[in-house]
Parts: C-alpha cells; sequence; structure tokens
C-alpha cells in the first residue's frame, strides 16, 4: 500500500508538470508568465462558487466553472489593459487578488462544512491523492492521475496541431497576424487550457505551487535550448526529475511534498543556470578567463615584435620593460611570459624574451591580419 | 462592551491605517515604474523569510519583520540576477522567483508546523493575515518601519521623482539611478513587511497596486497622487479591518483587499477626466457636436447648390440630402443659434436656414472651401 501511495504521489505531481509543459513553454515564450500567476490565484473563487452551487468538488462540471474564473480574470485584465488608464503589469495585478481574496473569504465563511480549507488552497494534498481511486481495467488508479492525464494529453494535442502556429504566434505575432493565423485567439486558447490544468491541479498542488509546475520546468528548458520543439522535452524531463527528486526529499525531511517538488523544480533551475555548456554562469565565467589570457598573449608578441631586430631590443625586451612600459605588475608579466613560454610563443635567449616563429606568426597576423606583406 | 475589545479595535484600526498609509505611498512609485508585479514577487517570497525568522526566535515580530525583508531582497536580486544571466522576457524570471520563494517557504512551513507544535499555528495568519491576532508590540513594529520609509521617501523625494518618470533623464543628472532604484525595491519590501500581519503574503501585493491605481484617476501630479494612495489605503485598510473583527475566523486581507479593489475600480469608471463613464459621456457629447456640424455643411451645400445664402431648406430636403434623421440635431442647433426657423408659404412644412452665427462657426473650421 505505501509503495502504491508513493507511485501516485510521483505520477500525479510529474503528470502536473508534463500537463502544465506544452502551455507553460509558449507563455514563457511569449512573455505572458505573470499571467498564470492570475490563473492560479483566480480559479480559487471559481471552485468555491462551483462547490456552494451544485456541492461538487471535482468532474467536468468543477473543471469548467473553475476553469470560468480564469478566463474571466483574463478578460478583465486584457480589458484594463487595453482602456489605457492602467498598464499592464497593475492590470494583472489588479483584477487577480481581488477574485482571489473573495474566494478566500466565501471558504472562511463557509469553512465548516468545505472541505476546502485555506491551507489546502496553498499547498493543495499530494499525499491524499491515493486516497480516491478509480477502477480501470482492474486496477485500482487514482482519479487526480486520471484526471491529470486527460489533461495533459489534451494540452500535449493542443500544441501538436497547432504548432506551427503557436510558434510563429509567439516568435512574431505581427507576421502571424498578417498571415491570418489568429494569435490572439490562440493565446487565449493557451489562457483558458492554462485555467483547466490548474483547476486539474488544484487538489494536487494548490493555487499557487502550481505556477512553479507552470512555469519553471519551461524557463529551464529554454534557457538551454533555442528549439522549441526539444525545448519541451527537456521541459517534460525537468518535470518528471523535480516531481522524483522532490518526492524523495520531502520524505526523507518530512515536510511539503508539492512544495518540495516546486523548490527542486526551482533548484534544477539554478543548476542549469550555473552549470549549463556554453550559455551556464561557470562555462561564461571561464570562456571570459580563456578570452582574456588570449588577449595577453596577444599583447606581448605584439610587444616583442615591434620592437624585435630594433636597437633597442635589448631594453624592451625584457621581463623589467613589460612592467614598466605596458603596466603589468610583475607577478602579472611573470604569468603572462610564462603562459607565452608554455605555448610556445616566446623563448628566452640569456636576458632578453624573444619570438620563436610561432609567435611571430601570431603576431604578423595581429599588424597584418589580410596578408599583403 | 470590555476594554479589552476597545483596545483591540484601536491597534487593529492603527494597524490597518499605517497598512493603508504606507501600501499606497510606496506602491504609487511602484506602479508608476511599471514594477507592480515585483511587489507581487516581494510578498510572496516573504514567507520563507517569516518561516526562518519564527525557527530562530519564534513569535517575536522584529526577527519575523528581518526574515521577511531578507528574503525579500533576496527574492529581488534573483530576479535580477536571472534577468542578467539569461535571455528569458523578464516576466519569466517574476514567475520564477514568486514561486520557487514561495514553494520553499511552503516547504519551511510545514517543517515548522511539524516541529513547533501549538505555537506555529499562528504562523498561518501570515498567509491571509489576521487583525485580531495583533499585539501592541506588533502595532509599534509596524509604526517605525512605516515612519522610517515615509522619512526615506521624503529625503530622496526628488531622485525618486526623477526615476519614477525618466530614468534616462535623471542619469543624465547624475544621480545614481542604480541606487536609487534598489532603494525603491527596499521601500516596497517594508511596505509588504508593514502590511504581513494584516493582509499576509499572498494578498499584499493588492494593497500596493490598487490604491495606487486608484489614486493616479483622480490627479495627474506625484505628490498628490502619492498623498492620495495613502488615503485610500487608510480608507481601505481600516474598513476592512474592522469588518473583519466582526465575525470569527474572518481573515482580514481579503476583506481590505476588497475594499481596495472596489475603490479602485468606482475611480476607473467614475473618476473626472479620466474615468469610463467620464470618458463615454464626452464621446456622446463630442459625437452630438461633431454630428451638428455635418447637419451645418448640409444647410450650406443646399443653400449654395440654390444659389441662394439664405435658402430656406425644407426639413425632409435636408433629412434627404443628409442621409441620416435631423430633427434633434436641428433643434440643438437653433437652440444654440447656428440655424433658424421660417416659413416658406404656401408651403405649411417646417424650413431653416443658416443664421450668420451658423454660417460664421462653418468659416472658423476653414478647410477646403
Amino acid at each position: 500500500m505505501l509503495a502504491e501511495a508513493h507511485v501516485a504521489i510521483l505520477l500525479t505531481g510529474a503528470l502536473v508538470g508534463i500537463a502544465a509543459a506544452p502551455l507553460g513553454l509558449f507563455l514563457v515564450l511569449r512573455g505572458t508568465a505573470m499571467l498564470t500567476d492570475a490563473v492560479s490565484h483566480s480559479i480559487v473563487l471559481g471552485i468555491v462558487i462551483v462547490w456552494l452551487l451544485t456541492g461538487v468538488t471535482s468532474g467536468p462540471v468543477q473543471m469548467l466553472g473553475a476553469a470560468l474564473a480564469g478566463v474571466v480574470t483574463v478578460g478583465v485584465t486584457g480589458a484594463l489593459q487595453r482602456s489605457g488608464l492602467v498598464r499592464s503589469d497593475a492590470a494583472i495585478g489588479l483584477a487577480f487578488p481581488a477574485l482571489f481574496a473573495a474566494g478566500i473569504l466565501l471558504i472562511n465563511l463557509h469553512a465548516r462544512d468545505v472541505h476546502l480549507d485555506v491551507d489546502s488552497v496553498l499547498l493543495g494534498e499530494i499525499g491524499f491523492v491515493w486516497l480516491e481511486t478509480l477502477q480501470i481495467g482492474g486496477a485500482e488508479v487514482p482519479v487526480s492521475v486520471v484526471t491529470l492525464a486527460l489533461v495533459a494529453l489534451v494540452n500535449l494535442a493542443f500544441v501538436a496541431l497547432l504548432w506551427k502556429e503557436l510558434t510563429l504566434g509567439s516568435f512574431d505575432p505581427a507576421l502571424a497576424a498578417a498571415l491570418g493565423l489568429a494569435p490572439g485567439l490562440l493565446h487565449q486558447g493557451l489562457l483558458v487550457l492554462t485555467s483547466v490544468t490548474a483547476v486539474a491541479s488544484f487538489d494536487a498542488v494548490g493555487a499557487i505551487l502550481f505556477i512553479a509546475f507552470a512555469i519553471v520546468p519551461s524557463a529551464t528548458a529554454l534557457f538551454l535550448t533555442d528549439r522549441p520543439a526539444r525545448a519541451l522535452g527537456i521541459a517534460i524531463v525537468v518535470a518528471v526529475l523535480a516531481a522524483a527528486l522532490g518526492e524523495w526529499l520531502a520524505f526523507r525531511l518530512d515536510v511539503s511534498i508539492g512544495g518540495m517538488m516546486a523548490v527542486t523544480a526551482g533548484g534544477l533551475f539554478a543548476l542549469a543556470l550555473l552549470l549549463a555548456p556554453r550559455r551556464g554562469v561557470l562555462a561564461r565565467l571561464a570562456r571570459r578567463r580563456t578570452e582574456a589570457a588570449e588577449q595577453e598573449a596577444r599583447t606581448l608578441v605584439a610587444h616583442l615584435f615591434t620592437h624585435e631586430d630594433a636597437p633597442d631590443a635589448a631594453t624592451e625586451c625584457t621581463d623589467a620593460a613589460l612592467s614598466d612600459h605596458l603596466r603589468w605588475t610583475p607577478e602579472r608579466a611573470a604569468r603572462i611570459i610564462l603562459h607565452g613560454l608554455d605555448r610556445g610563443l616566446v623563448e628566452r635567449r640569456a636576458e632578453v624574451l624573444a619570438l620563436t616563429d610561432k609567435g611571430r606568426a601570431v603576431a604578423r597576423a595581429i599588424f597584418d591580419p589580410l596578408g599583403r606583406g | 462592551m470590555t476594554g479589552g475589545l476597545d483596545h483591540t479595535l484601536g491597534v487593529v484600526a492603527l494597524g490597518a491605517a499605517v497598512l493603508g498609509a504606507s501600501g499606497g505611498m510606496l506602491g504609487s512609485f511602484a506602479v508608476l515604474r511599471r514594477q507592480s508585479l515585483l511587489g507581487d514577487v516581494l510578498a510572496h517570497a516573504a514567507l520563507p523569510g517569516l518561516c526562518l525568522g519564527w525557527l530562530v526566535a519564534g513569535r517575536s515580530v522584529v526577527p519575523l519583520m528581518v526574515g521577511a525583508l531578507l528574503a525579500g531582497g533576496l527574492a529581488a536580486l534573483s530576479v535580477l540576477a536571472v534577468g542578467r544571466f539569461t535571455r528569458l522576457k523578464p516576466d519569466a524570471a517574476l514567475g520564477i522567483v514568486l514561486s520557487v520563494f514561495f514553494a520553499g517557504g511552503v516547504v519551511l512551513l510545514s517543517y515548522v508546523q511539524a516541529v513547533g507544535g501549538a505555537g506555529a499555528a499562528g504562523l498561518s495568519a501570515f498567509l491571509f493575515g489576521q487583525a485580531a491576532a495583533m499585539l501592541t508590540g506588533d502595532l509599534q513594529a509596524m509604526a517605525v518601519v512605516g515612519g522610517l520609509a515615509a522619512l526615506l521617501v521624503a529625503a530622496f523625494w526628488k531622485e525618486i521623482a526623477a526615476v519614477c518618470f525618466d530614468p534616462p533623464y535623471a542619469r543624465a543628472l547624475g544621480l545614481p539611478v542604480g541606487l536609487i532604484e534598489a532603494l525603491l525595491t527596499l521601500l516596497m519590501a517594508m511596505a509588504i513587511v508593514v502590511g504581513l500581519q494584516m493582509v499576509g503574503v499572498v494578498l499584499m501585493t493588492a494593497m500596493l497596486i490598487a490604491p495606487a491605481v486608484a489614486a493616479r484617476m483622480w490627479v495627474t501630479r506625484l505628490w498628490p497622487m502619492v498623498a492620495l494612495a495613502a488615503a485610500f489605503g487608510v480608507v481601505s485598510g481600516v474598513s476592512g479591518a474592522v469588518l473583519s473583527t466582526g465575525a470569527r475566523g474572518l481573515a482580514t486581507g481579503p476583506l481590505v483587499v476588497l475594499v481596495a479593489t472596489a475603490l479602485a475600480a468606482l475611480s476607473l469608471l467614475l473618476a473626472p477626466g479620466r474615468g469610463v463613464v467620464w470618458r463615454l459621456l464626452r464621446d456622446r457629447r463630442l459625437a452630438g457636436q461633431i454630428e451638428g456640424l455635418r447637419v451645418l455643411e448640409t444647410l450650406r451645400a443646399l443653400a449654395e447648390a440654390h444659389g441662394d445664402a439664405d435658402y430656406p431648406a425644407e426639413a425632409g430636403m435636408i433629412a434627404a440630402a443628409h442621409g441620416l434623421p435631423v430633427a434633434r440635431q436641428l433643434q440643438r442647433l437653433q437652440s444654440e443659434g447656428l440655424v433658424a426657423p421660417v416659413t416658406h408659404p404656401p408651403e405649411q412644412t417646417p424650413h431653416w436656414v443658416l443664421t450668420p452665427e451658423g454660417r460664421a462657426r462653418l468659416d472658423g473650421l476653414g478647410g477646403t472651401r
């Protein structure tokens, strides 16, 4: 039983990420990732209202009804932005807190007879998903897993069918509009699906952690690659990894599972930021160091080349002259000379430094890059 | 009633006033600098700081505030770092930092609740605010932080104004724009710290945005806007907080936020000059004026076609030439003295001529004729 619970939790966490990844990818690309924040907060009101009206806390009615609240938020935000009275950031921040506040207030007022409570709104109850199961082909499957799998399929089908339109709409909305590809409508579609996904994920991870599942894997993937298709694959891998590692850590440390999954996703993003080949912070620092060393080596050979065979060669081509004329500290000069010796660009002849044939070739390339002689 | 209740109500109302004033004042700058969502990020990101403060010192207001400030500062730096080292759009950076910091807070909260036992229940009051749980010491700390923020704003008023409206110009003046932006971010974090007890981390963003948006609708200058935003903040804070003490278990945050948003919505609709209703009325008035001028044009065209400047045009003829019903426009133009009704025997139907004033109005427009 315990093993089954672990698997159910892992599947749920991974499926939240997989369902949200195709949507998050395009929202991050379009620069509207914070609308996920607005949508996921405002569905709380939808969930409460649907519950008050029908007594339903799951199923298609609840999903569509609650998703409507997300759509309303997006609509109000858009109307505020178009009115020109409020700038786009303030428009987002004005609409959703009010809907969220109304939802919380309703939960408070009916606190005695709702299974919803404020904590589950924030944290979700991923630890309990395996308690509610469904018989499929003789196997017991948690309801959340089935729902999320369906939502994930719908989302993946949506982006697969409209891949060309969505990518063009993200990179060049004006061209997409001119070609009649309705980028605005597609964006609305993405947000409707985001609302539905947020509702489906609500029981598992709550309203706010969903943002992490929706944005962080996609952002990580888009940091690592420029190709949307590859990014989708990476985002799904990151989401599954975050769910698995997060669950393991949560059980080790005895803390919130959903929270730990989201934190792990953040950790994976930070790791990518640091360690990514080429773009990562460490790779960039290393590259900067190599480039600096290269530049110093070039300065050294250029200096020696200009004074080579000149009357002042004996005084200019010495360690001391490098410190005096190039304003290098003795330590720096020593390091650069060592580097030049290692690379076979210079050699020591008694007291003076001289260029090797290789070093002379490098210097010639600096002063005469086109080889005109 | 007992003195205890009055005391509580007094503390709550004062606290709400401090919260509203600092939220409105400091939110104004955030809204003007299009940084509203950074406020949302800093507020959510305060949660892990609160939990750490709690782990260090328990329910003691100063460590909690310090924790929240530090977490906010770290979150702001993280947003900058993500923006600096990636090519992701800025709002992706905001979303990542908001959700991951909040998740960290959730993890710490679950840890605190596991180890802390009964006392830790008070920590979840910081999620949505619980005015009734406020102590006199909390109020003093809030007042100190809010007052400090106000002093900082007063001391650097000119610099802040320049950075809010025209950062390149401020830089050209030699102002340390980066430092002032950092100061403004710090001030935003201070406003959030002030509001944590009353509104909580999740909804605090509304206390920064809604009063400022409302104030912006009524005034166009910075200092009246900041003052008005602070006033709106005080009104929403006090009314929300007082309402929340009325019913048991009612979180303060949602009530305060709903009042503030209602004020913003009313301002958006009704503010003179910029409000939606005002604009609709003005559009209708302008449309009427333009339609009136077009009717005058039609009258002149008829007069010219008949080679008689005082040609009395029959009402039906005007409507036919104009292509639209004209009766109401003619009434209005008559009341302005631009047209005059005349009789044209033996015909019985009403006729109209352009008055000299009407001709002058048309000539005053210039145009091609």
